[in-house]
């Protein structure tokens, strides 16, 4: 088909077709110090969690579940570099283990609620009518079921089983992605240039992914990097009822539970999980400001 | 855009005011109550019900107590049956007939006489069948009294309770019951208004309001002032209790703050005089800079893993006692618990009402290490996945943890750990679909009974899938005989038998560390952590 | 708009249905009853306590019972609380959280629109990222910590306030605090986003082109398309900030509605879930529909489908 040199903005439509697009957005993102910054950390502390059991036979010293009751907590020294929990664990070894956990669960889990709220609240604003009455209906439905119960049902049926810790999270947290996708579209697919790209006979579909959503950029990825905290909270609540990691095995979010309970007996058993998610949370939205203005459709006008 | 922007001026003023408001020692609401004759009371959470023959908790047993009284009530130091409603009773030699001499002063919070018959139409209201009261095996040591509870017979006449006057009651037993006066102390047996029951809605109605303020009446020496859901029960000085000239405190008031936490913050705010339950995780903290806040005083509670012996290789003796003696006890109360708690080496806690058990745990791991080989797992090997099952708590989590690692130290063994919402834990025990559980048990009443009982092959809650003839006989030798010798005698080889077999192991004896205002006076530690409503009193320079 | 309403109000009355048979049947179908105790009752016994509230029926008997008590707006009766109502409960200690929720709200909408609209204006400024560390470290910071430390700074060491309770009006403003700065966080987040999407777009380049001011392009022109993102968030979180917290309540002491929608639960008081969660349903539509109609008045060129 043929570029639309008079649509305002054409840039999304140009972008798809230029071969110059990514590379144009890519060399954005490396332009952004501290988008890279962000990338650099997500990318060192998944990496340094990854490779936990081996940090922790030949660095560390400790393993996540080796408990000295002799010692019980001891606030961060030179042997443990982080301190130790009341049964005299190793924290760091405790954080690196939780890590992997929480940062899978925060990004995956994050990552199936963005694909299923964007694309359902997209098609639900996009289409509108019956169809948008029915999937919002649907949405209602769902943020009312009592959870808890659901969660408990989750566990007796099917056990204790990772995958279910992203069917119970991805459950609830697609939700109100949905609602903010579907209220940006009804209002983006009014403007001109989609009117326009109507009028040229673009098939919806197309219309839908490659004009509306791109424009939807900003908000998504805002509410995708408030969704991960929210995601690795929640998992310490779905550990309180029996589903996701057991014990000894831990994560972030159980860690910074744990530790709120004796944060004043034992400081350091929050802060360094709170700092851990801190971190990340803070590196993640750093990324995910610069993947939004690399992806911007309007940069690249200027 | 000047005129727009707030002045920092405003801004400082309205700083500087926050900051005055908050100078100046603010009166606490404990300082407050204390001038008031007020006992705060953080009592852990809202009461489900007010009425004692539904109510069956340990919260609302706190509430209970300070608005009924029953016959006897329980000494404030020891426990032991005092002359309540009964100012004195009568036995018969052969145990069996028990004659109470009520007080003739003993009134209703309406001003009428507490009589005999208030005590028949209780005892008859509690057993009833359609009022479910769960806590009707309490009368059960009176004849007949289980076989109308189970609706076998429906003519009450036959019950062997016994109004002789108005203040004359008799109760018949079916066999000796020498701790009959020290279940007595329990809230089934406290009377409740009839008439006033009557008047709000069918007399074996659980959901009958007669409870809520404006309706109530006791024979306690409080009367329940307000009662507000999750906000606060309120009960005040019940001037027509018969003893109400020795009862010091003017009102109780019972906060109902389920988080330990908040409770916690709230005692050291000084907006209670105590917390009901025990605070655990800050003992240390207690102990290092408030010594004098603090009270550690044993209890009869005893905590254990329960053991699923229908499972292999659980259904081993050997491989459940190797469990047994392999677990640290002296670890896991200093440690894990604090050093609060005492290592339990049996089921019933040392000292129950006289009893101390002789058989015991030996903490032996070599020797676990030999057994665990008999059973056919030298050194752990082949030894299948067990599972441990606890309900979700930090505290049951720390002590699950710990076991495991000194299971797997020990014997090199795999247990795996896993943690359920409560009522599905609940379930799972209940259809001993578990392999190993972390339970515990707190007394009903002073006597080993109410710990040994447990185990025989009928107990409800019993749970361990665990038979054995021999213990149920000696638990029925000891329950039909009135003498206190031979029921000891008795209670020792059932607890031997226990304590061989092993569907349970013993962890610890619990320990109750207890917050209390110095401002608090008159208050005594027990066994059965009765507060003591009637010698309490605040003395506000203290604090 | 009145058909639009009318229409989604006749939308309900299915949607509540659904909710309340899904409902129905996954709460009976969790394992242990009101009645599983930790003393056990005896069998017989607890034969009679499920007899009084109906649950010895076969489960569609219970469940035709329970719709038609619905249909005529009676809850039924609290199996946890034997003497009370769900209709009493709730109506008990509704006000009390609808109290702490607005005054959550206020919280968040004054906190958040003006930490948002300031990073927005001044992207890539100290008034841009301090703003916005501090709502990630909020969202770092859950309830279950924020409230503690508060609780610790002002009431036990300052000795502003009480640490817990619900008597005084100073009482209010560490669970307001610690409620709203929560949802502030996520509305500063997404307001700023929201905010630069439309600030860039080209009709407010052209107002920026034609020398309007900086205020009068974000209140006249941004602000409309800016304020959708939070829109549509608020709709869900209205609805869950006025039935209450769980979190927030417990820490603080509070009676109000939110610490039953987890209790209930946790004690299979199958009338208060239901309640809970039909009350709940209610307000999560009524505040979607409040949204959707606050999207059209935001942007005229919808019109109520």
């Amino acid at each position: 088909m043929m570029p639309t040199p008079t649509l305002e903005p054409a840039a999304p439509i140009d972008g798809e077709k230029s071969p110059s697009f990514w590379q144009d957005a890519r060399h954005r993102l490396w332009q952004n110090k501290l988008a890279l910054f962000g990338l650099i950390v997500v990318t060192a502390l998944s990496l340094v969690c990854f490779l936990a059991p081996l940090l922790c036979a030949h660095v560390i010293g400790f393993s996540y579940e080796e408990q000295s009751l002799a010692l019980g907590p001891v606030p961060p020294n030179r042997v443990h570099w982080l301190g130790t929990d009341p049964l005299g664990r190793d924290l760091l070894a405790r954080l690196l283990y939780g890590g992997r956990i929480s940062l899978m669960l925060g990004l995956c889990a994050t990552a199936v609620s963005l694909v299923i709220g964007v694309t359902y609240g997209a098609v639900s604003g996009f289409v509108g009518g019956k169809t948008d009455m029915v999937l919002m209906r649907m949405v209602d439905i769902l943020y009312a079921l009592p959870f808890t119960i659901f969660v408990v049902l989750l566990t007796v049926f099917f056990g204790q089983n990772i995958i279910l810790l992203f069917v119970a999270i991805g459950a609830v947290q697609w939700l109100t992605m949905a609602r903010i996708v579907r209220g940006q579209v009804m209002a983006i697919k009014q403007q001109e240039f989609i009117e326009a790209a109507r009028a040229l006979g673009l098939r919806r579909r197309r219309i839908l992914f490659r004009h509306i959503i791109p424009n939807l950029l900003g908000p998504i990825i805002v509410y995708a990097t408030l969704t991960v905290p929210e995601v690795m909270l929640l998992e310490a609540f779905l550990s309180f009822l029996g589903l996701g990691v057991q014990a000894p095995h831990s994560s972030w979010g159980v860690l910074i539970k744990e530790g709120a309970e004796v944060m004043e007996e034992y400081p350091w058993l929050l802060t360094y999980p709170a700092a851990a998610m801190a971190l990340t949370l803070f590196s993640l939205n750093f990324l995910g400001d610069g993947l939004r203005d690399a992806l911007d459709v309007h940069a690249s006008k200027d | 855009m000047t005129a727009r922007r707030p002045s920092l001026a405003g801004i400082f003023l309205c700083w500087g005011l926050l900051l005055l408001c908050g100078c100046g020692h603010r009166q606490t609401l404990v300082e407050i109550a204390n001038r008031a004759g007020q006992y705060r009371v953080g009592n852990a959470g809202e009461p489900s019900d007010l009425d004692p023959h539904v109510a069956i908790g340990q919260l609302e047993h706190d509430i209970m107590l300070s608005l009924f009284e029953g016959l006897v009530y329980a000494d404030a130091k020891d426990c032991s049956p005092r002359p309540g409603v009964a100012e004195s009773w009568d036995i018969s030699p052969d145990g069996l007939i028990y004659t109470f001499h009520l007080r003739h002063n003993a009134r209703w919070s309406n001003g009428e006489t507490v009589t005999a018959h208030d005590f028949y139409e209780s005892y008859r209201r509690i057993l009833t069948p359609s009022v479910a009261a769960q806590y009707s095996y309490m009368l059960y040591p009176v004849t007949n009294a289980e076989a109308f509870n189970l609706g076998k017979i429906t003519n009450f006449d036959e019950v062997g309770f016994n109004v002789i006057d108005d203040h004359t009651l008799q109760l018949k037993l079916h066999s000796p019951t020498p701790y009959l006066l020290a279940m007595m102390i329990h809230d089934s047996w406290y009377p409740v208004p009839i008439s006033t029951i009557k008047k709000y809605g069918a007399i074996d109605d659980r959901s009958n309001p007669w409870t809520r303020p404006e309706h109530f009446v006791g024979n306690g020496p409080f009367v329940l002032k307000e009662w507000r859901m999750n906000s606060h029960v309120l009960v005040v000085k019940n001037p027509t209790y018969w003893d109400a000239e020795h009862i010091k405190l003017n009102s109780i008031y019972f906060d109902p703050d389920e988080s330990l936490d908040t409770e916690e913050r709230m005692f050291r705010s000084g907006q209670l005089h105590t917390i009901r339950r025990p605070m655990q995780s800050k003992v240390p903290f207690y102990r290092k800079y408030k010594p004098q806040l603090i009270n550690i005083y044993p209890e009869l509670t005893t905590w254990f893993f329960k053991i699923n012996v229908t499972r292999p290789p659980l259904n081993d003796k050997r491989v459940r006692q190797a469990l047994a003696m392999t677990l640290d006890r002296r670890g896991i109360t200093e440690t894990v618990r604090l050093g609060v708690d005492i290592p339990a080496l049996c089921l019933t806690p040392p000292g129950t009402a006289g009893y101390t058990s002789t058989a015991r745990v030996r903490e032996d791991p070599t020797a676990a290490k030999r057994l665990l080989a008999e059973a056919g797992y030298p050194d752990g090997k082949n030894f299948p996945t067990v599972t441990l099952l606890y309900s979700t708590s930090q505290g049951n989590k720390a002590i699950s943890e710990a076991a495991q690692e000194m299971w797997r130290k020990n014997l090199n063994i795999h247990v795996a750990l896993h943690n359920d919402e409560w009522k599905v834990y609940l379930d799972a025990m209940r259809n001993t679909n578990y392999d190993i559980g972390y339970a515990g048990w707190g007394a009903d009443y002073a006597d080993p009974s109410t710990f040994l009982d447990l185990f025989q092959t009928e107990s409800g809650n019993n749970e361990t899938g665990w038979a054995n003839a021999a213990y149920d006989r000696f638990c029925h030798a000891a329950a039909s005989t009135g003498d206190q010798a031979a029921r000891f005698a008795a209670f020792q080889k059932a607890e031997a038998v226990l304590m061989d077999e092993m569907p349970i192991i013993p962890i610890y004896v619990f320990t109750n560390p207890r917050l209390i205002q110095p401002c608090v006076k008159g208050w005594y530690p027990n066994l059965l952590d009765n507060p003591n409503y009637r010698s309490i009193y605040l003395v506000p320079e203290t604090n | 708009m009145l058909r639009f309403v009318a229409r989604r109000f006749l939308e309900t009355v299915p949607v509540l249905l659904i909710i309340a048979t899904v409902t129905f049947f996954m709460m009976h179908l969790a394992p242990g009853g009101p009645f599983d105790l930790e003393k056990q009752p005896s069998k017989e016994i607890k034969a009679r306590m499920e007899a009084h509230y109906g649950l010895d029926k076969p489960l569609w008997q219970q469940y035709l019972l329970q719709m038609k008590h619905l249909l005529v707006g009676d809850l039924g009766p609290s199996s946890k609380y034997p003497s009370r109502s769900v209709n009493e409960i709730i109506a008990d200690a509704f006000p009390v959280s609808l109290e702490l929720g607005c005054e959550a709200m206020a919280v968040a909408l004054f906190l958040g629109l003006l930490a948002g609209m300031l990073a927005a204006l001044k992207q890539n400024t100290f008034l841009d990222h301090a703003p916005m560390s501090l709502a990630m470290l909020g969202l770092c910071v859950p309830t279950f910590v924020m409230g503690p430390l508060l609780i610790s700074a002002f009431a036990l060491h300052l000795d502003w306030c009480n640490a817990a309770g619900w008597y005084f009006a100073r009482d209010r403003v560490l669970p307001a605090l610690t409620l709203g700065a929560y949802y502030a966080a996520y509305i500063a987040r997404l307001a700023r986003g929201g905010l630069l999407e439309v600030l860039r777009q080209d009709f407010i380049r052209t107002a920026q082109a034609k020398g309007a001011g900086q205020e009068r392009i974000l209140f006249r022109h941004a602000l409309r398309g800016g304020m959708l993102p939070v829109v549509s968030f608020l709709g869900p979180a209205i609805a869950g900030l006025l039935t209450g917290s769980f979190v927030v309540e417990t820490i603080f002491g509070i009676p109000g509605l939110g610490r039953f929608f987890v209790t209930a639960a946790f004690n299979r008081d199958y009338c208060m879930i239901m309640g809970s969660v039909l009350f709940y349903a209610a307000f999560v539509i009524g505040m979607n529909l409040v949204v959707d109609i606050v999207l059209v008045w935001l942007n005229p060129k919808l019109r109520f489908e």
